[in-house]
C-alpha cells in the first residue's frame, strides 16, 4: 500500500512536471480560482495532498470537475508549482480507472441545447473521461 | 501573403460567422488563408499531461503540412490557437514528447517545432499592422463602447503562448481603436468564462459570466468581443446580461465593408 501511493505521487509529479516542494503556501492560486468557492479541496491544499502522497483522497474529490485549467493559478504562482497541472494529473488518475469517467455519451442528449459549440463538447470529453 | 489556415471543428458548423467574416476580411486585406487538407479537431482543450501523446497528433499534423507548404499556421478559434501552439512548444523544446510524436507520424523527415503559429488578431498586428488597418478601413464603427473579452486560452500560459501580456493585455484594444471604435478596459476581460463546466454545472458557469458581463457592462461596455466560440455561447447563454457578444470578425469585416456580402 505504501509503495503504491508513493507510485501514484511519483505519476502526478511526473505527468504534471510540477515540483509540489517549491509552493510556499502564498495562497495566491486558491485567491486566483474562478471554481474557488466550488471546491472542496482548493488549490493550495491540493499541492499539500500531493506532498503528503495522498492522492487517493486527490483522485475522489469534487475539485477534479470544476478545475477549467483556465491557468490562473499557473500564471500567477510565484514558485512555479503549477497546481493547475497537479490537479489535471490527479483527474487523469481518476478518469484512468475503470469506471471513472464523469461524463457518458448517454448523458447528452439531456444536457445538450442547440447553441452549444461543438468546441464545448470535445473538450468536456477530453476532460472527463478517456 | 499566404497562410496555411486551421479553422477547427467549431468554425465548420456553430460558428460558422466567424470563419466567414474573416475569410472576407482577409480578402478584403490582401492576404489569403489556405485551409490545411485534411485538419483533424484539435480536441479543444490541450493534453496536459505529459504522457499522452496520441491526443497531441492532430495538431503535429497540422503543424507539418504547413512546414511542408513554408508557411505560418493561422488558428482564429482561441482554443485551436491554445492547443496547437502548444502542442507546438512540446514539439521544439520536450523531447521525449517530440521522439514520441515522431514515432507515430513516421514523415520522410521528422518535425521539430519549425512552424509558426499564429492567431488571426497576430497577423492583424504583427503582420499587416493596426496602423496599416486602420487605413483600409472603409466604415469606421465610430461611437461603439467595446469591451474585449480575452478569457483565458489566447493569453496563458504566457511564456509558451506569447500572445500579448497575460495580466494587463492589449491587443484587442488597439483592434478596436483601430476599426474606429472606443474600447472599454474592464477587470475581468482575463476571466475564464466556464468553458465546458457548463455542460456538468452550469450555475457555477453562470456565476462567472455573471462576474464578466457585470464588470464589462458596469464599465461602460456597451458590447463585447471574443474570438472564442465558446465564450460566446457562454456570455450569451449562461448571464443574465443584455449587452451582446460578438465575434471580432464581424465587426472587422463590417469596418472593412464587407460584412455585407458575406451576409447575402
Amino acid at each position: 500500500m505504501e509503495h503504491s501511493k508513493k507510485n501514484q505521487a511519483e505519476m502526478v509529479k511526473e505527468i504534471s512536471g510540477s515540483n509540489p516542494l517549491r509552493c510556499m503556501k502564498c495562497g495566491k492560486c486558491s485567491a486566483s480560482c474562478p471554481a474557488f468557492e466550488k471546491m472542496d479541496i482548493k488549490p493550495h491544499q491540493f499541492v499539500s495532498y500531493v506532498i503528503n502522497e495522498n492522492i487517493e483522497e486527490l483522485a475522489k474529490c469534487e475539485s477534479l470537475w470544476y478545475c477549467l485549467s483556465c491557468f490562473a493559478c499557473v500564471e500567477r504562482c510565484p514558485r512555479d508549482v503549477k497546481p493547475g497541472k497537479l490537479v489535471d494529473a490527479a483527474r487523469q488518475i481518476a478518469v484512468r480507472q475503470k469506471g471513472g469517467a464523469y461524463l457518458v455519451p448517454d448523458e447528452i442528449p439531456e444536457i445538450v441545447d442547440e447553441d452549444l459549440p461543438q468546441q464545448l463538447l470535445v473538450s468536456a470529453f477530453r476532460k472527463f473521461r478517456r | 501573403m499566404k497562410y496555411s489556415y486551421y479553422p477547427g471543428c467549431t468554425l465548420r458548423t456553430k460558428a460558422k460567422k466567424l470563419d466567414d467574416y474573416a475569410r472576407a476580411s482577409a480578402k478584403a486585406l490582401g492576404f489569403e488563408l489556405e485551409e490545411i487538407e485534411n485538419w483533424q479537431c484539435c480536441g479543444g482543450v490541450y493534453p496536459l499531461s505529459s504522457d499522452e501523446i496520441g491526443s497531441k497528433l492532430s495538431s503535429v499534423r497540422a503543424l507539418n503540412e504547413a512546414k511542408e507548404k513554408n508557411q505560418e499556421l493561422v488558428t482564429l478559434c482561441s482554443a485551436c490557437y491554445h492547443v496547437v501552439k502548444r502542442v507546438n512548444d512540446d514539439m521544439r523544446n520536450v523531447e521525449d514528447i517530440r521522439t514520441r510524436a515522431n514515432n507515430y507520424m513516421k514523415l520522410d523527415e521528422p518535425y521539430l517545432g519549425e512552424t509558426n503559429v499564429l492567431h488571426f488578431l497576430e497577423v492583424l498586428r504583427d503582420r499587416i499592422g493596426f496602423d496599416e488597418l486602420k487605413k483600409k478601413v472603409t466604415n469606421p464603427l465610430t461611437g461603439r463602447k467595446i469591451g474585449a473579452y480575452y478569457g483565458c486560452l489566447l493569453l496563458r500560459p504566457g511564456k509558451i503562448l506569447g500572445f500579448d501580456n497575460p495580466e494587463n493585455p492589449t491587443i484587442i484594444e488597439d483592434f478596436i481603436r483601430a476599426i474606429g471604435s472606443e474600447p472599454v478596459v474592464y477587470p475581468y476581460r482575463n476571466e475564464c468564462c466556464g468553458g465546458y463546466i457548463s455542460l456538468k454545472a452550469k450555475d457555477l458557469a453562470k456565476t462567472m459570466c455573471d462576474n464578466i458581463m457585470d464588470s464589462a457592462s458596469g464599465f461602460g461596455a456597451e458590447m463585447l468581443i471574443t474570438a472564442c466560440p465558446l465564450c460566446q455561447y457562454n456570455l450569451t447563454k449562461n448571464s443574465k446580461a443584455t449587452i451582446p457578444v460578438y465575434y471580432f470578425t464581424e465587426l472587422l469585416a463590417e469596418a472593412l465593408g464587407v460584412k455585407e456580402e458575406v451576409d447575402a
